[in-house]
């Protein structure tokens, strides 16, 4: 008897969960593996949700989510991208943007469905697609162009069964972070062809000397954009899970029905956190902004020093430097650095086939131990120079 | 640029050169000029350490006295202010809105030098009305860093 569906059987299984089991027995490891900021919570979003705590706020939530959450929201898109979306019917408080794409693929395809992806991207792009039945299609991206998607390469790849476009700009592994002329240009290609535009923007306010376009904001946009947001990076929020999503009522209506079933709602420990982190969040999110910031210049700097060549990021919290001057596969990198130097990394093709010959590195860890890293990088690179 | 480099040192006075060169994108030799020249403005004061000598076998006795003074023509509080801070006792000396007008940090090797200073030194001033004197019984956080209870939080070494 096959136990597995099939459709969980084409997940392509982790390439890495070797190297997981190899950390895991390894002591005194520096970690650059690590996709969340190294703040803990800002302790006045901690204090209200103790507060809340104590109060008994300790039950279910509206399936949409808290509507003073909602109202809030609502509040802070306008403000920033001067967007209007109605709190009632057109937003939806999730259990982090993971849930968001998740619902958003299931609301959206019928099977055979093609949704258009980056590659390299975040791990559960392309499973999120496949476990929803549709077909992810893959655009190859690379250093020389920044890591950026040109919407030329996505016409190329529009079929007759094409549905959506899914990008997430500040991106996972690469840091790259989109200029508005160019996203403009996709939204075209989106809206010559009818396809709708689903935007992970969790890393939206970490942005470093450029301004963060929301895709939604583009001309004739907001109607066909599902944008996905949320609370874990900018507000170093990551264990409370609250995302959310924000998109033409018919598509959360859509996304609400299956939340119901499936989650209920969000936690409300962690949509009372999101309530005061929206409140009064803005000067811990421009502290946290300054530090990555000074991380992410000696990281970038530090990896060019020792030879390995990195574009400049200019959002999220990763450096993805090349490793190809090494001639090694960025699996055998990884896992030589974590044995014989005792640094962790990620190697790229875990983001998708063109992540080969980089790894991705975190910078959201202190100054102290990404020079410690860097130093014992270059003693590895020095080590295994080719010829 | 000069505030950048005064944030990394006032977090860490152990911050090279290099370090602000790459942090702030300034060549190393601007940011040398640039420290020097807040040196000289008194900018910056001088580099110290933050210790928790609660850890280290230490006699010191700490007291904030509420000092209430009347003010002079023409110079105010200025000038009996510094009466008080040129006692190399008095550590950090502020003036305040309230009941109050001075308040003066002082440090000790034992309560009696702190009484003797209060009683002998600052409350014998012509112009000190008054003085409260509490005595400092344990320190929790000190500019900015707290010195006991504050352990690590472990995340996992690797997410994606």
């Amino acid at each position: 008897m096959l136990i597995s569906s099939r459709l969980v059987n084409r997940i392509p299984p982790s390439g890495i969960r070797k190297f997981f089991d190899l950390l895991a027995s390894i002591e005194g490891v520096i970690s650059l593996g690590i996709g969340e900021p190294d703040f803990a919570t800002p302790w006045h979003i901690r204090e209200a949700a103790i507060y809340s705590l104590e109060k008994g706020y300790t039950m279910y939530t509206s399936n949409s989510g808290m509507p003073e959450l909602r109202q809030e929201l609502s509040r802070y898109l306008k403000a920033h991208y001067k967007l209007n979306y109605d709190p009632d019917s057109e937003l939806l408080i999730t259990v982090g943007v993971s849930e968001g794409l998740d619902l958003t693929m299931r609301a959206i395809l019928d099977p055979g469905d093609e949704v258009i992806i980056p590659d390299p991207h975040y791990v559960s792009y392309d499973a999120c697609v496949i476990l929803a039945g549709g077909t992810p299609i893959m655009v190859p991206t690379n250093q020389e162009s920044n890591f950026e998607i040109s919407a030329a390469d996505i016409e190329a790849r529009v079929t007759d069964k094409t549905k959506a476009i899914l990008i997430g700009y500040p991106a996972n592994p690469t840091g790259a972070v989109m200029p508005r002329e160019k996203l403009a240009q996709i939204a075209e290609v989106a809206w010559r062809h009818q396809l709708l535009v689903i935007s992970d923007e969790i890393y939206a306010r970490l942005v470093y000397g450029v301004e963060h376009t929301c895709f939604a904001t583009l001309p004739e946009m907001k109607e066909s954009t599902i944008l996905l947001g949320g609370f874990s990076k900018a507000y170093a929020m990551t264990g409370w899970r609250i995302g959310y999503a924000a998109a033409d009522k018919e598509v959360i209506a859509s996304m609400t029905k299956i939340h119901q079933y499936t989650m209920l709602c969000a936690s409300i420990m962690g949509q009372v956190a999101a309530i005061e982190a929206l409140k009064s969040g803005e000067s811990s999110i421009a502290e946290m902004v300054e530090e990555y910031n000074r991380r992410r210049l000696a990281m970038v700097q530090g990896l060019n020093d020792i030879g390995l060549s990195c574009f400049e990021p200019r959002g999220a919290f990763y450096a993805f430097p090349s490793i190809k001057s090494t001639g090694m596969t960025s699996e055998e990198f990884a896992e030589k650095l974590l044995i014989e130097e005792k640094v962790a990394a990620v190697p790229g093709p875990a983001f998708g086939q063109c992540g080969e010959g980089y790894i991705r590195c975190c910078y959201a860890t202190s100054l102290a131990d990404i020079e410690e890293a860097l130093s014992r990088m270059g003693r590895f690179v020095n080590k295994h120079k080719r010829g | 640029m000069i505030k950048d480099i005064l944030k990394i040192l006032e977090n860490d006075a152990r911050t090279t050169t290099k370090q602000i060169s790459t942090m702030t994108g300034t060549p190393s030799d601007e940011v040398v000029k640039l420290i020097k020249q807040a040196e000289k403005d008194r900018i910056i004061l001088k580099y110290k350490t933050v210790i928790n000598w609660d850890k280290v076998e230490n006699e010191q006795v700490w007291a904030l006295i509420e000092v209430k003074v009347t003010p002079q023509k023409d110079v105010g509080f200025d000038s009996i202010a510094e009466r008080i801070y040129l006692f190399p006792q008095a550590r950090s000396v502020y003036l305040l809105s309230g009941t109050y007008d001075l308040l003066v940090m002082v440090a000790g090797k034992t309560e009696h030098e702190v009484a003797n200073f209060v009683s002998q030194k600052l409350a014998p001033i012509e112009e000190v009305q008054g003085t409260v004197t509490h005595f400092m019984l344990k320190r929790y956080k000190e500019d900015g860093e707290i010195l006991e209870g504050k352990e690590e939080v472990k995340r996992q070494p690797v997410i994606l």
